[in-house]
């Protein structure tokens, strides 16, 4: 039951069309049968998902991808996790200067961070290196990992862990049993959140990768730079397939709308 | 205004929320629409203030069809569970909108808005926001900006649920004041049968989208239509009796008996409020198995061999029985409701 | 935590918990975070901050000198006046469009019964996970390629008569910019929508107000926080973003973004990039800072 007018319909279908116009067009060009840019007017064919194959930099640079995204976004839910916890729970001194700490690569200009990396790791004789490229995406993840731990943690009942405490839990008991289980919905949206925006970002990592560490965004960048052929487009296709699937495991799990909550806002 | 439900009904695909209801709601009066939640009484209300459309029925308002009038043009004054005052506004401000939309001059406005406000004790915060109040406050914010367009009906829908026990008493009586002075038809829409009884010249009892009693608070409480209305209106005690001779006949409930009414067949279930039941020297044979002190009265859990009873004293200073003491309970005649062994519906006597 | 395993009267401290009471272990659950941004975050930017000041020479490479040779020439030469105006002009631009766009459409969404609302709410807000190279490549095809989609399906409804460029234009870099950050805005404001009580609207109603008054007097004032701080976001997003200006706007039209990125990864020029990467940088949390604060103190009321 839409209250919504025959006026507003239409403004959100034409916003709708906006929004998914430009994905559906990568996505159709994948397709094309043709040996140039078109839409695939005379039949779907493979043959561009099949020329991924023939050009390896970008089977390495998704592996880089898959690679940097997964440990990043592990150590930083490792990391992330006690902080968020201590945070909520302790009175610890300088709480806000912390969390603005924490949650400061929201607010750096992508474009800083990466100036900042290129000049601190090319002086530690680590430039190019996957090290350093990891050492910058748990940081850069680091906040969206952290945020939602602090969604979760603020939200529980501080009674539950008073009333786990008062039948003999203690310590890492009481983390595993009680606090954890609690929290893990926002553990692992943070962690899975954490994981895309390492897989996707661009603008921090294409000062630091150099060849052989260069990620899936970088190569589809540097290769755009150049030229657009279908190829590209056939590439795009699977990356926007890999990220709805994560997309739809995270509104699953959590809600989008709560997820995505964490997302950019200072 | 009189205002007046005929058949109306609503329902949501194959589930009946209000289940043709009729009544009629005179000029003036107080009129309380009472149950748990889920029989249908908010529906009610949201089909009265136009915010759902009813499936069937009409609503009259001083015999005009209000069924096809929308919202905006019923004026009817509406005091919100959640009392739904507008934040960016000041109280002033939110009691001023539905003057400013009527096209009401400013000179008059800001007279009307300050009397208001005054009505409901708030006149020095004119300038407050409503987040800066407090419950009781913006209750009656609420409430002054429902009354202030001098509507033909007032609605509360539970306008008292958020407010603590003892505001909530305090607000029970200045509402009752406020509409008495105005004399506004009030419906009011409550799940809490103290506020249903000390509020409402009439309460409308409803359960599973219908009408179990209309009547005036001391009759529906003194003499419930229904297992149901006895149930929901304070607590009871059932007894099951037996109707013994004939000519006359007497309904006998363990050691007590009296003159049963004509027509009268057992076995019967006896319903005595708490408070109706004494200790005497004659009676129902019972044990107290506990005693609870609750200031200023008792309570007494007692067992019958026609089932528990609790019964309920004043604390008058004189000695009550303890627990494990063996004692009879007698009541009036008149203060008890019978009904059918079945446990259905049943007249009372 | 070992405090845990010595605490045996739970109820002798019923204000805290006991076993998370031992005094020294925030500081060793804070300490790994707190290493990792002093080491990866604060060095690093406070040695960019120091870049900036150092000398460089196409041949003599960079010289760890202090001098405001950098600053200089980016307050003095127009080059720099010019890409920052254009920076700014293409933030300010496409913050408005968003706002305007992405408002309505928050509202709208709001108002759909569940099950539609949850799928277009996960088609809008869904592209802000998907690349934003992958997004980017989108609009140049549907700009240019071989076939400039956009242009042939606006002058089939009749909108424009001839072809208007994208590729290359301030115009397709906003376009673009708009489709990236419009997720964001529609997430602020819808934010802002859930924290509305739904009865307002019918108390308005019931006051006698219509559905434009009731949207220009009750909805908007109180969405209004949330349409600035989703403001907020997208100017910041916008005006240091790198991919969309880069791919969109080609070698020539410069921003920030692009600009650092030339002078750090074409021209060599790290002190100069530096310098005007840190004026990004200082801009930005400047011109933040100062908008959330006068949010905060214009809507102090209405925001909880």
């Amino acid at each position: 039951m839409s209250r919504n007018g025959p006026l507003a319909l239409a403004f959100h279908g034409l916003f709708v069309t906006f929004m998914l116009a430009p994905i559906v067009v990568v996505c159709l060009v994948a397709f094309t049968p043709e040996g140039f840019l078109s839409l695939p007017t005379n039949g779907f064919s493979l043959r561009w998902f099949r020329a991924i194959a023939d050009y390896p930099e970008f089977v390495h640079a998704f592996w880089v991808s898959l690679g940097l995204g997964a440990l990043s976004s592990l150590v930083a839910v490792l990391v992330a996790v006690p902080a968020a916890l201590a945070l909520t729970r302790y009175p610890v001194p300088g709480r806000g200067a912390l969390q603005a700490l924490f949650l400061s690569p929201l607010m750096i200009p992508h474009v800083v961070l990466g100036v900042a990396f290129l000049r601190f790791f090319t002086a530690l004789n680590l430039g190019g290196t996957f090290l350093a490229l990891l050492a910058a995406h748990i940081v850069v993840v680091f906040p969206f990992a952290f945020r939602l731990t602090l969604a979760a943690a603020t939200g529980l009942d501080p009674a539950l862990e008073r009333a786990a405490v008062s039948l003999g839990a203690g310590g890492f008991t009481l983390f595993r049993r009680v606090t954890l289980p609690l929290i893990l919905p926002g553990v692992v949206s943070g962690w899975a959140l954490a994981f895309i925006q390492s897989f996707d970002d661009l603008t921090m990592t294409v000062f630091l990768a150099a060849p052989g560490t260069e990620t899936l965004p970088v190569r589809m960048f540097l290769y755009i730079q150049d030229n657009i052929d279908p190829l590209v487009t056939s590439v795009s296709a699977c990356v926007i397939a890999v990220t709805m699937a994560f997309l739809a495991i995270l509104d699953r799990l959590y809600g989008l709308d709560r997820v995505l909550a964490g997302k950019g806002s200072h | 205004m009189d205002i007046e439900l005929v058949s109306l009904t609503k329902r949501y695909g194959d589930t009946v929320a209000v289940d043709g209801i009729n009544l009629k709601i005179r000029s003036g009066s107080y009129c309380c629409l009472l149950g748990p939640s889920g029989c249908g009484k908010t529906t009610t209300l949201q089909m009265i203030a136009g915010f759902l459309t009813p499936s069937r029925g009409t609503i009259r308002l001083e015999g005009r069809d209000l069924t096809q009038v929308h919202p905006s043009k019923r004026g009817l004054g509406i005091v919100f569970q959640s009392y739904a005052l507008f934040p960016h506004m000041t109280a002033a401000e939110n009691v001023a909108f539905g003057l400013e939309m009527q096209r009401v001059g400013k000179a008059e406005r800001t007279e009307r808005v300050r009397a208001a406000l005054a009505m409901v004790g708030l006149a020095a915060y004119e300038d407050r926001h409503p987040r800066r109040m407090s419950g009781g406050q913006q209750q009656r914010v609420a409430l002054a900006r429902a009354l202030v367009i001098r509507p033909s009906v007032l609605l509360l829908d539970e306008p008292l649920s958020n407010l603590d026990a003892k505001l909530r008493e305090e607000m029970q009586i200045e509402l009752r004041q406020i509409q008495r002075n105005l004399g506004t038809t009030t419906i009011l829409v409550t799940h809490d049968q103290g506020e249903a009884l000390s509020l409402s010249d009439r309460i409308v009892v409803m359960s599973k989208g219908r009408i179990e009693q209309i009547g005036t608070p001391q009759d529906t409480y003194e003499r419930p239509a229904s297992a149901f209305v006895a149930q929901f209106l304070g607590k009871t005690n059932d007894f099951s009796a037996r109707v013994e001779g004939a000519a006359p006949a007497r309904i006998v409930v363990g050691g007590w008996s009296a003159p049963a009414p004509v027509g009268v067949r057992g076995p019967v279930t006896v319903s005595v409020r708490p408070e109706r039941i004494g200790f005497a020297q004659d009676g129902l044979p019972a044990r107290v198995a506990a005693r609870i002190f609750q200031g200023n009265h008792w309570l007494f859990q007692c067992e019958t061999e026609c089932g528990p009873a609790i019964v309920v004293r004043p604390n008058d200073g004189l000695p009550q029985p303890g627990e494990g003491e063996a004692v009879r309970l007698a009541w009036r005649q008149d203060d008890m409701s019978i009904r059918d062994g079945s446990l259905s519906a049943g007249a009372a006597a | 935590m070992s405090a845990a395993a010595t605490t045996s009267l739970p109820a002798a401290a019923p204000t805290t918990v006991p076993a998370l009471r031992a005094s020294r272990a925030p500081l060793w659950l804070i300490l790994p975070a707190l290493m990792l941004f002093t080491g990866v975050v604060l060095v690093p930017l406070a040695m960019t901050v120091l870049l900036s000041f150092h000398d460089w020479g196409q041949y003599k490479g960079i010289e760890p000198v202090l001098i405001l040779k950098n600053w200089q020439e980016i307050a003095t030469d127009p080059y720099y006046a010019e890409m920052f105006g254009r920076t700014l002009r293409i933030a300010l631009i496409t913050t408005a469009a968003t706002a305007l766009l992405g408002a309505p459409e928050a509202y709208i969404l709001n108002r759909m019964s569940g099950r539609w609302r949850g799928i277009f709410l996960l088609l809008i807000l869904g592209p802000l996970l998907i690349s934003v190279v992958a997004r980017t490549l989108g609009w140049a095809l549907l700009f240019g390629g071989s076939n400039g989609l956009a242009n042939k399906l606006l002058m089939s409804l009749g909108v424009i008569s001839s072809p208007l460029p994208f590729l290359f234009t301030e115009t397709g870099v906003v376009v673009a910019l708009v489709h990236v950050m419009m997720p964001f805005m529609v997430l602020s404001v819808w934010a802002a929508l859930q924290r509305l009580d739904p009865q307002v609207e019918h108390a308005a109603m019931s006051l006698g107000a219509g559905p434009v008054t009731i949207l220009r007097r009750i909805v908007l004032p109180q969405i209004m926080p949330g349409v600035l701080s989703g403001a907020i976001i997208v100017f910041s997003l916008s005006a240091s973003a790198f991919a969309t200006p880069a791919i969109i706007g080609g070698r020539r039209l410069k921003v920030a973004a692009t600009l650092a990125y030339d002078e750090f990864l074409n021209t060599l020029n790290w002190p100069l990039g530096a310098a005007v990467a840190v004026l990004l940088l200082v801009g930005l949390v400047l011109i933040v800072v100062g908008a959330n604060a006068l949010v905060e103190r214009r809507y102090a009321e209405v925001s909880p």
